[in-house]
């Protein structure tokens, strides 16, 4: 993909971003209960 | 308190460690952009403007504007500084005595359709975009009014239609988009009598711009706005004095718009990235903390019990060994009462028993 | 918390409060009409160059960061461990909802056409814009805000397994509230790095965001004070023992905490003159009003703080916090609409209409209806006797 201006390059690059940071906020979750699931309380 | 102050510590590090990875965070590394090539602009030579307002005529044409109160013939409205709005995509300003011999100067302002155009870079529905005819185009269709824009605009140049309760939107210049679509020039720049102004290829324009400064370097002042301000416009000017006497910011800078908010976004991912960490991490050395104080809090408990219970049992040990003593005395007295008793009782019996042959002895005698 | 009967609350419904609110209402609601019928430019100052005014600089900008005493306090307790500030929890929850929705609701009123506000998620993203962050943000913690305080109605409608379930995300959301209001507090301040030639260099500085961030935490925690103080003069009946001998403790552990963010917060200020080189400005009018701003509502309450704090003051503490709150909104207007567009002359200036104030006032005032209604029937003030001790 080519890019001619900043403008057009951030959207994009922003735009991916976003989505990977709904998937963070999801998979940190699910990777604490991944990692303290044998914690004996 | 301690916990407090070292919370905030915290908070004002972490909020520190924040701007550092923003201001690192660059946009995009090393890469260099352009804008479009062979795309189009506009050169406005002021030293050639004779504020006849034959542009904001044909602009007001071209867009089918509502007619102003003065007609366009009215020049007495050039005394009065004036900015673009709803009904005017473009306005003729009159500067006095910044020409040369003090003769005044005219100023075409519309939008300078930037090459990295801050509007764009503001509007978060995309109604903003830079076409690679070199307009700056806007969409009212996904509009919410929000007028970022207008706050973003270093040229001060959106409109909007306050007056409009149910489909107001932002107006500006749109570089004539669909008439340069059609091949056709720009409204205004068609009709300029004096070529102050001159349509085509942005490069090309530079070039023009440069001869002429280099050619006429009495007339010129050594510089092309829109170069490089903000990144650069598609609309250039040339000018007699410093632009700074025409009412033209000189001091808005070279960065690109979206540059400037490039720090700020591009810190937000490393938040959402690394903020549940720390906090988790925070929350997960709080709770062992908790758990280490209940623990110790237990074990003191349970020492605590076992003090009192082997105090209580050393006692009760102490009462019963007591009471086993005043038990065996008890016993011991009772034995010796008993046997006190029964000496009397035998005592008090053989006394009798005494007296009772005695007088049977003095009865027989 | 015995509920009243309805001779008596009839009663209590003509008091000279309720009778101001009402009148407030009603105009309200006229400007309202006056707005959707006959748009903006009716009942606004806005013009082309300030397209932003109060309803932007005090409902949105402020509000949103006097509605930070939510993530503030929640963090304390549930992430930070500080289980002794947990009665001022549902408090500040229910204080920082009500803001975010008075703050969504008065934008109804800002933008052109609010029926559109959810166009940036559904029909174009523009990924660029601060104000893209801010939204999604907003809305995400507005919901955040909402899971967290319905225990509180839960418990109130007898709800126990839907209750049950909400407070076991406790830990989640407090963490989802501290992401979420850690990027739209900054980036409130960064909307305005994108016009550095509109706001006057003392204000614009790279460090916007980190400002705005920080002195959010400034005004969550100094509302905390100053709302526990009004709650206190108004509804002390409903506060159960717990609440009344946490008060005081809340007060003096947030009043120092408050202390020493407003002395980090006046530090960095210095360190955003000095990077930019800003010294000289510091001479001219705009550097004077600056300076007290710097000086009478960041330094001084710093100061009046900590004395509060030594000498247990808590008379001090709460007329600091009031002063506190009023510099954050003062900071806020300072940048949206005071020292911004200083270029223009002074006739050029915005002032607001009267019905711009009209309805600002009108959005507190159902704020403050709405926090009466909620707090005089739902355990926020009190625990709950059916879960005490299950400390959620």
């Amino acid at each position: 993909m080519e890019f001619y201006t900043l403008q057009e390059f951030m959207t994009y690059t922003k735009g991916i971003t976003y989505l990977l940071m709904a998937a963070i906020l999801v998979g940190i979750t699910g990777f604490w209960l991944f990692l303290t699931d044998r914690d004996e309380n | 308190m301690s916990i407090s102050r070292r919370k905030f510590l915290g908070w004002i590090g972490a909020a520190g460690m924040g701007t550092a990875l923003g201001t690192s965070a660059k946009a995009a590394s090393n890469k260099a952009f352009t804008g479009y090539p062979d795309s189009m602009g506009v050169l406005h030579d002021t030293v050639l403007c004779v504020g006849c307002r034959t542009c904001e005529a044909a602009c007001s044409k071209v867009n089918e504007l509502p007619p102003p109160e003065k007609p366009f013939t009215d020049l007495s409205v050039l005394d009065t500084k004036r900015r673009t709005a709803v009904e005017a995509y473009t306005v003729v300003n009159k500067y006095e005595h910044a020409g040369k011999q003090g003769k005044p100067v005219f100023v075409k302002k519309q939008c300078n359709h930037c090459l990295e155009p801050a509007c764009a870079s503001a509007c978060f529905v995309k109604a903003f975009a830079k076409s690679k005819e070199g307009a700056v185009t806007y969409d009212p269709s996904v509009c919410v009014g929000c007028r970022y824009c207008m706050v973003a605009c270093p040229f001060n140049i959106p409109s909007y239609e306050y007056d409009s309760a149910f489909s107001p939107r932002v107006v500006k210049c749109t570089m004539c988009h669909p008439r340069i679509l059609e091949g056709k020039v720009p409204g205004c720049v068609e009709a300029c009598p004096k070529e102050a102004l001159t349509f085509g290829k942005r490069e090309d324009l530079l070039k023009i711009a440069r001869e002429r400064i280099q050619k006429y370097p009495d007339r010129y002042a050594d510089h092309i706005y829109g170069e490089h301000e903000m990144g650069g416009t598609s609309w250039l000017y040339l000018s007699g004095t410093a632009f700074g006497n025409i009412g033209m910011r000189e001091d808005l800078g070279v960065k690109p718009a979206p540059e400037l908010t490039a720090g700020a976004l591009g810190a937000v991912p490393i938040v959402v990235g690394l903020w549940p960490v720390l906090l988790t991490g925070i929350y997960a050395m709080s709770r062992r903390k908790e758990k280490i104080a209940a623990e110790e809090k237990e074990q003191a408990v349970a020492a605590a019990v076992a003090e009192i219970e082997a105090k209580a049992d050393k006692k009760l040990a102490d009462v019963r060994a007591k009471a086993e003593k005043d038990l065996a005395k008890a016993e011991k007295d009772k034995e010796a009462a008993v046997k006190r008793e029964v000496q009397k009782a035998l005592g008090e019996a053989a006394a009798k028993h005494e007296e009772k042959a005695k007088t049977e002895t003095e009865e027989e005698s | 918390m015995s509920r009243h009967d309805t001779a008596l609350y009839r009663k209590e419904l003509y008091t000279p409060f309720n009778l101001v609110a009402g009148i407030i209402l009603i105009i309200g609601c006229v400007i309202t009409v006056l707005r959707f019928t006959k748009g903006l430019g009716t009942v606004t100052h806005l013009d082309d160059n300030y397209p932003w005014g109060i309803w932007i600089g005090f409902d949105l900008l402020a509000g949103v960061a006097l509605a930070a005493g939510g993530y503030v306090t929640s963090s304390a307790v549930y992430i930070f461990g500080m289980k002794r500030y947990h009665s001022a929890v549902r408090p500040a929850i229910l204080t920082g909802f009500l803001g975010y929705a008075l703050v969504v609701f008065a934008l109804n009123y800002d933008v052109g056409r609010p029926w559109r506000l959810p166009y940036p998620f559904i029909m174009q993203q523009g990924t660029t814009s601060l104000l893209f962050e801010v939204a999604a943000c907003v809305a995400l913690y507005l919901t955040v805000l909402f899971i967290e305080f319905t225990p509180a109605a839960l418990e109130w409608l007898g709800l126990r397994r839907a209750r049950n379930i909400v407070t076991k995300l406790t830990m989640l959301l407090t963490i989802f509230g501290v992401v979420l209001s850690t990027l739209h507090q900054s980036s409130l301040g960064a909307l305005f790095l994108l016009a550095p030639s509109k706001l006057h260099p003392l204000w614009y500085s790279g460090y916007l965001p980190v400002f705005f961030f920080v002195s959010s935490i400034i005004a969550g925690l100094s509302m905390v004070i100053f709302e526990s103080t009004l709650s206190h003069h108004y509804f002390a009946d409903k506060m159960d023992k717990t609440h009344l001998e946490e008060k005081e403790g809340v007060a003096l552990g947030f009043a120092k905490a408050a202390s020493l963010v407003l002395a980090g917060y006046f530090a960095i200020k210095l360190i955003g003159i000095a990077v930019d080189n800003n010294w000289h400005w510091l001479a001219t009018g705009y550097g004077l009003w600056f300076l007290a701003e710097l000086l009478g509502f960041v330094a001084l309450p710093s100061l009046l703080y900590a004395v509060g704090v030594r000498e247990k003051n808590l008379t001090l503490i709460k007329w600091t916090s009031g002063m506190t709150v009023f510099g954050i909104i003062l900071n806020r207007l300072n940048i949206c609409l005071i020292a911004f567009n200083w270029h223009l002359p002074y006739a050029e200036k915005y002032f607001p209409h009267w019905m711009e104030i009209g309805i600002s006032v009108f959005i507190l005032t159902i704020g403050v209806l709405v926090f009466r209604f909620i707090v005089t029937r739902m355990p926020v003030l009190y625990e709950h006797p059916d879960y005490k001790d299950t400390h959620h």
